[in-house]
């Protein structure tokens, strides 16, 4: 009996300590691995000026630690590099550099992705409460604003992955508007 | 007797007095716009106006170097906010969004009047629902994240088109939020000054502020970023050029003139080995100074520094005089400075009057600079030659003599006797240099107004630097718009705005300026206000274009009272921009010039600079003139450099006239100009072998020589051969060359070039005529 016990215990041993041993670290450890990554994405945005939610598409690009790139392609395009702490926005053939810290909406979206991409905990914990929740197989990142200037525009980011993969950024801001992309990695 | 060397003291006595009465009220200049021409067709007057105090004059650029980006960033900020409250500034921008509050509401609340996407067609049904759905659309692009707030309101998008037609292709990168260079290591601010660039009072107070704030700041912040103990400020920008320019020039000016003075003093002292000798020798030249400042100063109502600096070498020529009178009168005492003026006192009133001669070509030149250098040293050798002749005599105590220099002058005989064996080098070295000259075939003069520039060259640089990086209007091009008043301007300008848009687009420039973005003219704003409906007609059109839109007509309802509040507004006019940074901006646009209106629209050249020939073939037909103002600051610079090339042949022909009158013999004539001839021909000529062009400044130097070489070659030319005289010629020309050659050392390159051609040339010419003279018994 007791030995059938310590057995089934000795097997159980492996899944709760990977359970346990799934924290912050350890995912934003394996999100670090990747240094460069592709992706399409469509995007849902449901604001409270329109009667139905927009969409948009196109895709991103990932260049650890500091280069992320959001690039519209539907319905114009339109693309947003973030390098460094600079933003530049690139439509209709003119460039606008942007200082980030000054669009809190889109700071939220770009820099929390490349944070938690980049897996700067620091970064990260400088601007946002984080929660995490889930496995290393399918887990939600919530990111809460911590500068009052910030929370005033955005309310809340979460972003879910499986494993070293982002599946979905979801951004609430403060005004009740609401964006969902959905992320699906290219083939490499 | 005693009465009349009473009288002749007293009178200069009197005229000392008056003098310094007026010295104390001269006021000195050291604007070197004294050294642009005086301009006189239009295209070339914007081009000094600009200069001396347009739009461009007054900017700024500064930058922060050191400690690391966020102390620089916070550095910046506080900075600028601090600047911000001070009334020097116009303008104070450091890529800090939210700097220009004010200018972006304005702007905003007078988007229907300013967008020129605001038709009658635009405001149809059809114009509505396509201009709704193209911004609703945009909602889903990242940008979307800030037109959101503006859609309510702005529904047809109108600030989008505003921001698109004001910005360039490129704008400043923006590090840790504020401006930075593009290699991320240093923080940029523009600042526009109240004060004209050319008030370098009010720009050296400014800078010095600027300075000020800059350390208060710095020190305040060093108790978070320690690192900002490194940080430095640069500043350039035209304002900041005049105000170093001045200092050095100032600083030029009284370190040559008290250099020079220690060395005329020590040679003299040497020479005479008493003070009180040499204190009566300098009596002259103090009073020709004197006269020179007091005649500059009445002249001209200002004297520039760049003259009073030039005074250490009327020292070294005035001082000639009295070293004449003391050598050549000899140890004789009194009595002989009698016998001086009647046997020297010809030879030396000959010399003075080719010299002042050659110093009135002078005045007559375009250039303020010039004429003052003219009349100073007219009115300086003149005063110092009249008091050496008829006051230092009397001022000589009795039993007054300089001590006995007949060894020197011997040996000094000796030396050139041997030296004229050499005769026949002479007229060699002029054929020599004269072939030179026509062999070399370099273009002897340059003509690019930047040689006179006391800018240097490292200056320039980071002034390009920064400009590049900032994107700040280079003061290279500008397209000229003109008509009878700022409406026809302002029509002409707003058809030329297509034009000039597909440039940008082909890529012939980076963008322009143009004052009808701000300031549209009451024709087109008239326009656009009757295009927009009225308030139950737009009410209509939006029930209709807003079907199968995502959108309620309500959430319009600011746009709605939006478009009939641009319908009552008055228009747009230079008024309603007072008291922001943009009057500024138009004041810099919009000039009016001798009853002519005119919009000047500064062209920001692409990354390859512009191609100014197919710029002109664009836009050639085009009612508008384009300036390059390097080029035509230099076309201007040429036509002067001619003007002072024919002035500078008149004084030297005056000069000849002079001596041909009265030495009345060809014979002699000849001899006094061989080698005022070959001096300046060998002085051209060693100029261009180690490199140089002419400028105007060494065109006067070489004026300079026959001025000056003429008062030395006229003694070979008399019968009066002492040894003394060649002792006192040679002192005196060292004095000369004391002043001159030390200017030759000046980092201001107008005095460096009148002292590399003057200094040297001097000494030739003395020693030419000396080596020529056949006077046997010397």
């Amino acid at each position: 009996m007791t030995r059938r016990f310590l057995a089934l215990l000795l097997c159980a041993l492996p899944l709760m300590a990977s359970a346990a041993d799934f924290d912050l670290d350890r995912l934003l450890g394996q999100l670090a691995q990747t240094r460069s990554a592709h992706a399409t994405f469509t995007e849902k945005q449901y604001l409270t000026l329109l009667d139905k939610p927009l969409e948009s598409s196109g895709e991103l690009a990932y260049e650890a630690p500091g280069h992320l790139e959001k690039r519209t392609l539907q319905p114009k395009v339109e693309s947003l590099v973030l390098d460094g702490g600079t933003l530049t926005v690139e439509r209709g053939g003119k460039r606008h550099v942007l200082k980030l810290q000054d669009y809190p909406e889109i700071a939220a979206f770009i820099d929390s992705i490349r944070a938690t991409m980049a897996g700067d905990r620091r970064a990260l914990e400088a601007a946002y409460r984080t929660e995490l929740d889930g496995r290393y197989e399918r887990w939600t990142l919530q990111l809460t604003p911590t500068a009052p200037k910030m929370l005033a525009k955005v309310s809340r980011v979460k972003i879910s992955g499986v494993r070293a993969d982002l599946r979905q950024i979801e951004i609430v801001q403060a005004d009740g508007d609401r964006s969902v992309m959905s992320i699906a990695r290219a083939a490499p | 007797m005693i009465q009349r060397r009473g009288l002749i003291v007293g009178v200069w006595l009197l005229a000392l007095v008056l003098g310094l009465a007026l010295l104390t009220r001269a006021r000195f200049s050291a604007d070197m716009s004294a050294f642009l021409p005086a301009a006189p067709s239009a295209e070339q007057q914007i081009l000094v106006d600009q200069l001396k105090d347009g739009t461009v004059s007054r900017l700024m650029l500064v930058g922060i170097t050191g400690a690391s980006s966020d102390a620089r960033a916070e550095l910046s900020r506080r900075l600028a906010a601090r600047l911000r409250t001070s009334h020097d500034f116009a303008s104070v921008a450091n890529g800090e969004a939210g700097g220009f509050e004010r200018e972006r509401k304005l702007l905003f609340d007078n988007r229907y009047l300013l967008s020129p996407a605001v038709t009658s067609q635009r405001f149809s049904t059809a114009g509505l629902h396509a201009a709704i759905a193209d911004s609703i659309a945009a909602l889903a692009l990242p940008s979307g994240a800030w037109t959101k707030a503006l859609l309510p309101a702005d529904p047809t998008g109108e600030t989008l088109q505003l921001i698109d037609m004001m910005s360039g292709r490129d704008s400043a990168t923006i590090s840790d939020g504020v401006w930075a260079s593009r290699d991320g290591k240093e923080a940029l601010l523009m600042l526009y000054t109240r004060a004209a660039g050319s008030d370098t009072d009010a720009q050296e107070a400014v800078l010095a502020r600027l300075n000020n704030d800059f350390a208060a700041v710095r020190a305040e912040l060093l108790g978070h970023y320690q690192v900002l103990a490194g940080a430095r400020l640069q500043a350039t920008g035209p304002g900041v050029f005049g105000v170093e320019a001045r200092e050095r020039i100032r600083g030029e000016a009284l370190r040559f003139s008290i250099l020079g003075s220690l060395i005329i003093v020590a040679l003299l002292w040497s020479v005479y080995r008493s003070w009180r000798v040499l204190l009566l020798g300098l009596v002259p030249v103090a009073s020709g100074v004197l006269a020179g400042v007091v005649a500059v100063s009445l002249g001209f109502g200002m004297v520039h520094a760049i003259t009073v600096g030039f005074g250490v070498t009327l020292i070294g020529e005035a001082v000639d005089y009295s070293i004449y009178l003391f050598i050549q009168s000899g140890a004789g005492g009194v009595g002989s400075a009698r016998e001086w003026q009647r046997r020297f006192w010809p030879t030396i009133r000959l010399g003075v009057l080719t010299s002042v001669c050659g110093f009135a070509a002078l005045l007559f030149s375009g250039f303020p600079g010039l004429a003052q250098l003219g009349l100073y040293s007219i009115a300086g050798l003149a005063a110092a030659a009249l008091v050496t002749r008829w006051v230092l005599p009397l001022l000589l105590p009795a039993g007054f003599a300089v001590r006995d220099l007949s060894v020197l002058a011997e040996r000094l005989a000796w030396g050139l006797r041997c030296l004229r064996r050499l005769r026949a080098l002479v007229p060699v070295l002029a054929l020599l240099s004269l072939a030179l000259l026509i062999v070399l075939r370099q273009p002897l003069w340059n003509h690019d107004l930047a040689a006179l520039s006391p800018v240097p060259a490292e200056q320039q640089r980071l002034d390009a630097a920064l400009r590049a990086e900032l994107g700040a209007p280079d003061v290279r091009y500008l397209a000229v718009v003109s008509g009878a008043d700022r409406e026809a301007v302002l029509r002409e300008t707003e058809r030329l705005a297509p034009k000039l848009d597909a440039l940008v687009a082909r890529g012939l420039l980076a963008g322009y300026e143009s004052p009808s973005r701000y300031l549209p003219s009451q024709a087109a704003q008239a326009a656009r206000q009757a295009s927009l409906p009225d308030e139950t007609t737009l009410r209509a059109r939006l029930a209709t274009a807003l079907a199968g839109q995502p959108i309620q007509p309500a959430k319009l309802e600011p746009f709605v009272a939006a478009v009939e509040a641009a319908r009552q507004a008055p228009l747009l006019s230079p008024a309603s921009f007072r008291g922001t940074s943009l009057a500024l901006l138009l004041d810099g646009l919009l000039v009016e010039q001798g009853g002519r209106n005119l919009a000047l629209l500064p062209l920001r050249a692409p990354a390859g600079g512009i191609d100014a020939a197919a710029l002109s073939k664009a836009l050639s037909g085009a009612p508008l003139q384009l300036v390059d103002l390097k080029t035509a600051s230099n076309r201007l610079y040429g036509a002067y450099l001619d003007e002072a090339i024919h002035l500078v042949g008149f004084g030297m022909l005056a000069i000849v006239l002079l001596l041909a009158l009265a030495l009345r013999s060809p014979a002699k004539l000849g001899r006094a100009l061989l080698p005022l001839v070959t001096a300046v021909l060998v002085v051209t000529a060693g100029h261009l072998l180690v490199g140089g062009t002419l400028n105007l400044l060494h065109l006067v130097g070489l004026l300079l020589i026959v001025a000056i070489g003429s008062n030395y070659a006229l003694f070979f030319v008399g019968s009066e051969r002492s040894a003394s005289v060649l002792l006192s010629l040679l002192i005196a020309n060292l004095a000369t060359l004391a002043g001159f050659g030390l200017l030759a050392f000046s980092s201001v390159p107008v005095l460096a070039a009148l002292g590399s051609t003057a200094g040297p040339g001097a000494l030739l010419a003395l020693l030419f005529a000396a080596v020529l003279d056949r006077h046997e018994d010397a």
